[in-house]
């Protein structure tokens, strides 16, 4: 660990005066022998939208959840709005958080799935009560006020008393949005959130997401739309192998990628 | 997707202008087999109740007079009362030892792995003569500090280090040593039980509540516990069940208040031996059987988000059919 990296933040350094929601460097991550992420260095600034594209077993899905500390990077570091994620340094040294710091450090961020990963045994309501009762012991009559206001937002209110498997993939996802959007987060990770859904239901998702782009979310989306990409994304990120291969405004990106990989990879799902 | 120009017809209506067709009326398949076996099991059961009723040996007018005596009550009690305090205890070990055992805690997955070894390599009938024999190993159950009787000359002290003891026959009655094998031994089948239904929950329950910010011990209790119970109740039903029969064992304690044991003195006694093991399954049938009707509302309650989904279906298809 070089002591002179002054580009890259120690932990908990001042966050106000970076713009710099999350600062990947030099993320490696293996699995057995597999490596999926060979050195991934990225910043997300304060309020951009950072679209990844990439095929299957680019480590895509894998970087998006070393950024919320849900698997634990092998080598880099990796800082989310000033704070490193998962450990504390001290000196050049790293010491491991305690599974309770980390879970306090991902309060800030929110994520949604591809499968949704609604909670099949709560209400809607409940889904989106949850973690602001349990976790932040907000009042449940507030809790339910903001609730109902978010689910009136992704345009659900009249389901707030159904059970996730009354509803469609689509309405299910922007459950899944409101209730991340229940803890209000700084940081927003999308895993395929379409990816799941059938053809008709992609764009009632995609409609709540552009919104929230517009409302000035910051947002990191692993995503193969490529037309969602193009229009709401300030920067798109093409992954292969697990190395950011090119990365840049999403229509320069697009229409006229430089890398061969990028070309190849594009002249496919285009 | 139609290549027509008429509006969308909302489905379960008919199309306008086609005659409903005629419904199908064709001759069944004959199945000549199934009422040959009907015939069958019928004389059967003819013979069956012909023995019940003519054979001498069960003595129904008995069995009736003796089945519902004083004795015999206190014995339901006591397997009643056993097999609902060793089986709450037993599910409350359970958890604890599953959780322990996916705690990722070394020290506590050994000491849950131990637990379960040794209380399900053991058979309850051992369990039992063991738990009963409790007072040959220590006469009183002593509390202070341990290894006294070492240390405590070391330092130049007389006496011990031992502040309270009770006798054990006072503490270990015939009762409690059941309470104990049975709990125990239950604690440690329910501990697989448990485990695997926290297994069944699928792992993105997990990570989007961790990704809420949940601790471990809150996404055990709010989420993962609660869909495992879908999974543990249908074993727990057999568990409860078998604990239930099990009771009879505690008469090798000797627990002798137990109704199995209450029966069958009862026909030693007065030689009339077989009405009382009638009796004897007639009391476990009926007792078993409530049990099952608990189970049935049980397995209900926790199958509620399925069930208001499907109940949201129908009502969606009856919308449309009318």
């Amino acid at each position: 660990m070089s002591e002179n990296a002054s580009t890259v933040p120690d932990d908990h350094v001042t966050a106000t005066t970076d713009d710099r929601m999350v600062v990947a460097e030099n993320v490696h991550k293996t699995f057995g022998r597999l490596r999926v992420l060979r050195g991934i260095d990225l910043e997300v600034h304060r309020g951009d939208v950072m679209c990844v594209v990439g095929p299957s077993g680019s480590g895509k899905s894998t970087f998006l959840r070393c950024v919320n500390h849900l698997e634990k990077l092998t080598a880099g570091r990796l800082w989310v709005n000033g704070e490193l994620m998962g450990y504390r340094q001290r000196r050049g040294k790293l010491y491991e958080l305690h599974e309770t710091q980390v879970a306090a450090q991902r309060r800030g961020i929110g994520m949604v799935f591809q499968n949704f990963n609604l909670f099949p045994h709560m209400s809607v309501l409940g889904n989106v009560i949850e973690a602001p009762v349990q976790v932040k012991r907000e009042r449940r009559q507030e809790a339910r006020e903001r609730a109902l206001a978010l689910l009136d937002r992704v345009g659900l209110a009249d389901k707030s008393a159904s059970y996730p498997r009354q509803l469609s993939g689509g309405q299910q996802q922007r459950v899944a949005i409101a209730r991340a959007l229940a803890m209000r987060p700084e940081l927003m990770l999308f895993d395929e959130p379409t990816s799941a859904l059938d053809p008709e239901l992609v764009g009632e998702v995609l409609d709540v997401m552009r919104d929230l782009a517009r409302e000035g979310m910051t947002m990191l989306v692993v995503t193969h739309e490529m037309g969602f990409a193009r229009e709401v994304g300030d920067t798109l990120v093409f992954m292969d192998e697990g190395v950011v291969v090119e990365s840049g405004p999403p229509r320069e990106v697009l229409t006229n990628p430089r890398h061969e990989r990028t070309q190849a990879f594009l002249s496919k799902v285009l | 997707m139609s290549t027509t120009t008429e509006p969308p017809r909302p489905p379960g209506e008919p199309v306008p202008g086609r005659p409903e067709p005629e419904p199908i009326k064709a001759v069944p398949v004959r199945y000549p087999g199934r009422w040959i076996v009907a015939a069958i099991l019928l004389v059967l059961a003819g013979m069956l109740v012909n023995m019940l009723v003519t054979n001498d040996a069960f003595d129904w007018p008995f069995m009736l007079d003796n089945m519902f005596t004083e004795p015999v009550l206190v014995g339901v009690r006591t397997t009643l009362i056993l097999t609902v305090l060793c089986m709450a205890i037993g599910i409350l070990l359970g958890i604890i030892a599953a959780v322990m055992r996916l705690s990722g805690n070394p020290i506590l997955v050994a000491m849950a792995w131990l637990y379960t070894w040794f209380f399900r390599a053991v058979p309850r009938l051992v369990l039992c003569v063991v738990f009963g024999n409790l007072g040959i190993l220590y006469s009183h159950l002593e509390f202070g500090l341990p290894f006294d009787n070492y240390w405590m000359p070391w330092l130049g002290f007389d006496g011990d280090a031992r502040f309270f003891s009770v006798p054990m026959n006072d503490l270990l009655t015939a009762f409690m040593a059941a309470f104990l094998a049975l709990a125990l031994s239950e604690g440690a089948y329910m501990a697989e039980i448990v485990r695997a239904g926290l297994l069944s929950v699928d792992k993105g329950q997990t990570e989007a509540a961790q990704a809420l910010g949940m601790s471990r011990g809150k996404v055990l209790r709010r989420i993962t516990l609660p869909q495992a119970l879908r999974v543990i109740v249908p074993p727990s039903g057999n568990e409860t069940i078998a604990l239930l029969k099990d009771t009879s064992l505690v008469s090798a304690i000797p627990l002798t208040t137990e109704l199995f044991f209450q029966l069958q003195a009862v026909g030693n006694r007065t030689f009339n031996l077989f009405p009382m093991l009638v009796a004897a399954c007639l009391w476990y049938l009926a007792i078993t059987s409530l049990l099952m009707v608990g189970q049935y509302f049980l397995e209900r309650s926790f199958t509620k988000g399925d069930r208001q989904a499907q109940t949201g279906v129908k009502a969606m298809q009856s919308k449309a059919g009318a």
